[in-house]
């Protein structure tokens, strides 16, 4: 029996270290260019005027989007206070009351098929259900189909972080003789407040970029959002239809829009983590 | 809680008869029953951990239950606060009595249960929140207490699980700072300070270094004083020098119970005398 070489392993383990490598750098890579292509152009639009006025008339320069940004920051917010609750008390249910029952298994399943339905479907369904029957576009269909991507998300992330947490923090609170919500509400939920605020800022992060629920429900609007019964302005069906517009002006402020977006992104996932990492 | 149980197995039952004026005598309080177990069996699902297990636990005192790993001990204790029904399959058959009230029984407060028969763990399980309200949580759950009432409160539970001098100047820092014995103690504190009858600890120094595993064991010596103790322990050494009953438990059976001298010098049971002896487990 001879002794097999070291060489062939040791060449194999630098390959992979290489290609892993490379792979890791052009993912990395790609996250950088498209942020510097944002930000370089859309740094260009932005001044004091961009963010605080409305637009300007096709064709004319000057104006900007303030009323956009209202109208994505409502029915983000919106979303959020209908999105939130819900999955919250969703993922509580799955992780905690549910657990192994087949009513549990069925709505987990569910909500990973939520989470996997294109959102433009979602638009289209609460096209159906609110728009169609009110008769017009709304900021409230908005922020509803919104709310429609922020409860799946919120409901898993909740059930994964509660069924991280311990079993034996969780006996023990109940050994105390504690009711089982409070022991998840007050030890619980602070064992894993970081996960569930990460999972909640992820989720906001990931509607405020969504386009195409928006389309059929909120619509766009040149005004400022006086209530959100009628069509909202807001950020990303704005991009939308500037992008596509033959007037320079319009495709700068869809730069400009793009940037606002991209930061307001990287600022919420910065503050999350900042958070996460000074809670613990 | 439920009905009187019947009369074959009517716990408690003093096992020092009443002397002619009604009163007991001065063993009684010691000798009287504080937990009946009868024909317990539990399942894990399909499977049975426990086979028929009866005995009855002396109040005021400590009895510990040793056994080699996976014989049922920790299932054991875990009926007695019902903790085991957070997990869907698993289920109890039988009658475990505390005072003469059946905690398996249906209607039972289970909080009140709990209250009354607290549980220490393996591991160390402070909650995330500081020393103070460690302990406070507990007393919030049960008590209207609040203000200057809860920081006494808090104080003397400490002191009782003799952690107090090692923390007053840190009470409101994060539990989980502390080191593993003094976590462990804390847990203590948290559980006394509901001023439960019953302390039910599963294994509480196997994650606990020898000096800290030391402290633990006197503060069991001094607790039993006030409470009914019930130890799960694979250490027999343990066993030997915290407990006045022992229970063998072997393959979900209770193979013998009594005084834990009886049971260290003069076992009845082969399978006793092996696993003390150390031929197995």
């Amino acid at each position: 029996m001879t002794r097999r070489p070291a060489w062939p392993r040791k060449a194999m383990d630098a390959a992979v270290k290489v290609v892993s490598a490379l792979a890791a750098a052009l993912g990395l890579g790609f996250l950088a260019w498209i942020l510097f292509v944002v930000l370089r152009h859309g740094a260009a639009a932005l001044n004091w005027t961009f963010l605080t006025s409305l637009p300007s008339a096709p064709g004319s320069s000057g104006g900007g989007l303030g009323n956009a940004i209202v109208g994505t920051a409502l029915m983000t917010l919106l979303a959020c206070a209908l999105g939130v609750p819900v999955g919250l008390l969703a993922g509580v249910y799955l992780a905690e009351y549910g657990r192994g029952t087949r009513f549990a298994t069925t709505v987990r399943f569910l909500a990973n098929v939520m989470m996997g339905i294109p959102s433009i479907i979602i638009g289209l369904f609460v096209y159906a259900i609110l728009v169609l029957p009110t008769g017009h576009f709304s900021g409230w269909a908005g922020g509803v189909a919104l709310a429609l991507l922020v409860l799946p998300v919120v409901a898993r992330t909740t059930e994964d972080m509660l069924a991280m947490v311990p079993n034996a923090l969780r006996e023990s609170a109940l050994a105390l003789g504690s009711p089982h919500w409070r022991a998840t509400v007050q030890i619980l939920f602070r064992a894993c407040r970081a996960g569930l605020l990460t999972g909640v800022l992820l989720a906001v992060a990931r509607v405020s970029g969504e386009t195409a629920p928006l389309l059929f429900t909120a619509l766009n609007s040149p005004y400022w959002p006086r209530s959100l019964d009628g069509p909202t302005a807001n950020l990303t069906v704005t991009i939308f239809n500037y992008a596509m517009s033959p007037y320079p002006a319009w495709q700068q402020a869809a730069w400009g829009a793009s940037f606002i977006i991209a930061i307001g992104v990287l600022a919420l996932t910065v503050v999350t983590r900042t958070l996460a990492r000074e809670r613990k | 809680m439920t009905s009187t149980p019947p009369p074959d197995v009517a716990p408690p039952r003093p096992a020092v008869p009443e002397t002619a004026d009604g009163t007991r005598g001065p063993a009684a309080a010691a000798e009287q029953t504080k937990i009946s177990v009868r024909n317990l069996n539990f399942y894990y699902g399909e499977q049975q951990a426990l086979h028929d297990n009866s005995l009855d636990v002396p109040a005021g005192s400590v009895t510990a239950i040793i056994g080699p790993s996976g014989c049922g001990k920790s299932t054991h204790i875990r009926v007695y606060n019902r903790i085991f029904e957070l997990y869907r399959d698993q289920r109890a058959t039988g009658e475990v009595w505390l005072d003469g009230e059946n905690v398996l029984a249906p209607g039972v407060d289970v909080i009140e249960l709990r209250r009354r028969v607290g549980m220490i763990f393996q591991k160390p399980t402070p909650f995330p929140l500081t020393v103070y309200e460690n302990l406070a949580y507990g007393l919030r759950l049960h008590y209207r207490v609040k203000g200057s009432e809860l920081d006494d409160r808090v104080e003397q539970a400490l002191r009782a699980a003799a952690l107090w001098d090692e923390v007053k100047d840190k009470l409101h820092r994060s539990g989980s700072a502390l080191s593993g014995g003094q976590q462990q103690r804390l847990c203590i504190a948290r559980a006394i300070a509901v001023e439960p009858e019953v302390l039910l600890m599963d294994e509480p120094t196997s994650a606990i270094d020898p000096v800290a595993t030391s402290r633990i064991e006197e503060l069991v010596v001094q607790l039993k004083e006030r409470y009914t103790i019930v130890i799960v322990t694979h250490n027999m050494q343990q066993a030997a020098r915290l407990s006045d009953f022992t229970g063998f438990f072997f393959q979900g059976r209770i193979i013998e119970f009594g005084t834990t001298t009886e049971l260290f010098t003069n076992p009845k049971q082969k399978q006793t005398e092996d696993y003390i002896t150390g031929r197995f487990g």
